[in-house]
């Protein structure tokens, strides 16, 4: 049951993603370079229903009906910023992030394979030559 | 100046669905739902390496699979109805050196647009605004500069 409303929750943002464009890299580069300020409505939409269900969640229910409330991870670590910086970097270069490249594969954008073959590949290298903790 | 050339209904009906989808899972399991994390949990069924191997890394491999899958699966219910084009221009090369550096500097910083922008922002983590404000800023930098130096697509 729990897996099926991961899938369910997925599949509501991943038809968010394609509505919204951000599953084309033109569309994320078009607000990189200040011609379209659409995905700060992305965020702004997404923030907004997002904090309603963090907030209200637990205080509505002791207990979600699949598991428990995970708390927050709010802590700094090292590899907060230098992170971010690479991230930045690679989102500039690309205009791909990782939600919306692993669904603009859903939406037929057979190039962006490049991309999370590149995902995967990063994500090994860091975990194998810079975990944390 | 217009901010948003092409509309803007369908940016923020989006942003109110990815919304939808990261609380509904939020309130129905518990669960906070960022994207990127799955780049290292899939890597658990492969590699035997310690740190994939991570009991974090483990127990929460399948539902990431399942998570993704989902984003596969409405992402492509879209795309049936709509006759817009989605195959990108922006050429391989780009697409994979971005790829590594997202797939790299998602999982060292612990998250993404998903992970740090909507799910960490909305629980008011302050580690997460600075993650967002930095990954934000080097982007628009860059962005710039591929354009200024002639990179397109």
């Amino acid at each position: 049951m729990k897996l099926l409303w991961i899938l369910l929750g997925g599949a509501i943002f991943g038809f968010g993603l394609a509505l919204s464009g951000m599953t084309k890299p033109e569309v994320v580069l078009a607000f990189l370079n200040f011609d379209d300020f659409g995905l700060m409505l992305v965020m702004a939409g997404g923030i907004a229903v997002t904090a309603l269900a963090f907030h209200f969640g637990p205080r509505l229910r002791a207990k979600p009906p699949c598991g428990e409330y995970e708390p927050p991870d709010a802590k700094l670590r090292r590899g907060t910023v230098l992170g971010a910086v690479l991230f930045g970097i690679g989102w500039g270069v690309a205009g791909i992030c990782p939600g919306a490249m692993l669904a603009s594969l859903g939406t037929g954008n057979w190039p962006i394979v490049y991309g999370i073959v590149g995902a995967f590949l990063g994500a090994y290298a860091q975990g194998r030559w810079a975990p944390e903790e | 100046m217009n901010l948003f050339p092409n509309g803007w209904w369908p940016y923020l009906a989006g942003g109110l669905l990815v919304g939808a989808g990261i609380g509904g899972i939020f309130l129905t399991t518990g669960l906070r739902a960022g994207a990127s994390s799955f780049f290292t949990t899939t890597w658990s069924w492969l590699s035997r390496h310690d740190y994939f191997q991570r009991p974090v890394f483990r127990d929460a491999r399948t539902w990431r699979l399942a998570f993704t899958l989902g984003l596969l699966v409405g992402a492509s219910l879209f795309a049936a109805r709509s006759p817009q084009d989605f195959v990108t221009r922006v050429a391989p090369w780009r697409l994979l050196v971005g790829g590594l550096l997202v797939g790299f500097g998602t999982r060292l910083s612990r998250g993404c647009t998903s992970g740090h922008g909507i799910c960490g922002i909305s629980a008011g983590s302050k580690p997460s605004l600075l993650a967002v404000l930095v990954f934000m800023a080097v982007a628009i930098l860059v962005a710039h500069a591929m354009r200024a130096a002639g990179v397109t697509p």
